[in-house]
């Protein structure tokens, strides 16, 4: 299941980044593919990018809406919102194990051999502050002489844009190397700092960081796809809180809004079938064969 | 990293809907349908298709 785990989010790594003509062109991709939204964290000025980035796109109408209103045009974020909301309420944080880009990222760094460190569980909150100041209330309330606010994510915390926009468009536009300054150096530290991190601990970033892993993870309790629990078969053999990689003890909250669903406590830990995953009210299990019992 | 092999089957149980989800749909569909009333994908498309200089950390 890793594996094919490791598949899918390789193929929404290229279908979120699936420009690959702008080394040619040495613009964005212009094309209309970009109206609609990335299920992932993926910069929308990376010059690949095929989608737009619903937190880079909610910050965007968040820091103008004063000016928008005031020119009678009500762009207040209902079309990205709306895009994220239908997202998380089918497949809730499914999306942070399975689609996202930068997530993907992280995991490969993880195989790295190297010492593994936990994460604390206080740290979790981080997003949640991450997605109500930096994504929302500063973005609206701070604002320029001109009524402008600014991409607080984007411009001060986001490592995906970083990685995925700030490193290329520099390459391909030389007219914009002289402009880098502090801002970028800071960047690029905040970026060297979470791909140092994700070899030490397991999606450092998606736990403590991430405002659309925040956001998604507020539906994981009520998403389509969630996992299904049942106390009757479960043994307590703690096998499903050992493989579980973001710590969650999953016989008490298998829903908890930290889970990235990778699912390896259904197809790789639990023998008894007490996990398994619920997709719209059917219930699929994928169960791991015992050793006795060979695959024919 | 390995993983153990797997069998896949689908038990049959009682189909129970839940309303929530179904709430929660309805609710984000009207607000994707309200922001294409007013032409918000249009604004998003435009945003979309230029570079974010304070993202790529200039400006």
């Amino acid at each position: 299941m890793e594996r094919l785990r490791l598949w899918i989010q390789a193929l929404w790594f290229f279908l979120s980044n699936g420009y690959w003509a702008f080394p040619v062109s040495g613009t964005l991709y212009q094309g209309p593919l970009k109206v609609l939204c990335s299920p992932g964290l993926n910069c929308y000025s990376c010059p690949a990018a095929t989608t737009f980035c619903p937190v880079g796109s909610l910050q965007q109408l968040l820091l103008g809406v004063r000016l928008s209103l005031q020119n009678g045009q009500a762009y207040v974020g209902s079309y990205v919102v709306g895009c994220m909301g239908l997202l998380g309420t089918v497949f809730g944080r499914l999306i942070c194990g399975w689609a996202c880009p930068f997530g993907l990222v992280q995991d490969l760094l993880h195989r790295i051999p190297s010492p593994k460190v936990p994460i604390p569980k206080g740290l979790a909150w981080g997003k949640h502050l991450v997605l109500l100041f930096l994504v929302v209330l500063l973005p609206l309330t701070v604002l320029d002489d001109f009524g402008l606010g600014l991409p607080w994510f984007c411009k001060f915390l986001c490592p995906a844009g970083t990685l995925e926009a700030g490193l290329p468009m520099l390459l391909l536009m030389p007219d914009l190397r002289p402009a880098a300054g502090i801002l970028y150096l800071y960047k690029l530290s905040v970026l060297a700092l979470v791909l140092l991190w994700s070899v030490a601990s397991f999606r450092p970033f998606c736990r403590t960081l991430c405002p659309l892993g925040a956001f998604y993870g507020l539906f994981n309790r009520v998403s389509l796809i969630r996992l299904k629990f049942d106390a009757d078969n479960c043994t307590k053999c703690g096998a499903c809180r050992r493989i579980c990689p973001v710590d969650i003890r999953v016989d008490r909250s298998p829903n908890s809004g930290e889970c990235i669903r990778c699912l390896r406590c259904c197809t790789e830990a639990c023998q008894f079938d007490a996990l398994a995953v619920e997709i719209a009210g059917h219930v699929w299990q994928a169960r791991p064969v015992p050793p006795e019992q060979p695959v024919r | 990293m390995t993983s153990a092999p797997t069998t896949m089957r689908t038990k049959k149980r009682t189909f129970v809907p839940r309303r929530t989800p179904l709430v929660l749909l309805l609710v984000f569909l009207l607000l994707l349908l309200a922001g294409i009333a007013v032409n918000e994908p249009a604004r998003v498309l435009e945003q979309a298709r230029s570079v974010c200089l304070p993202c790529i950390g200039i400006g």
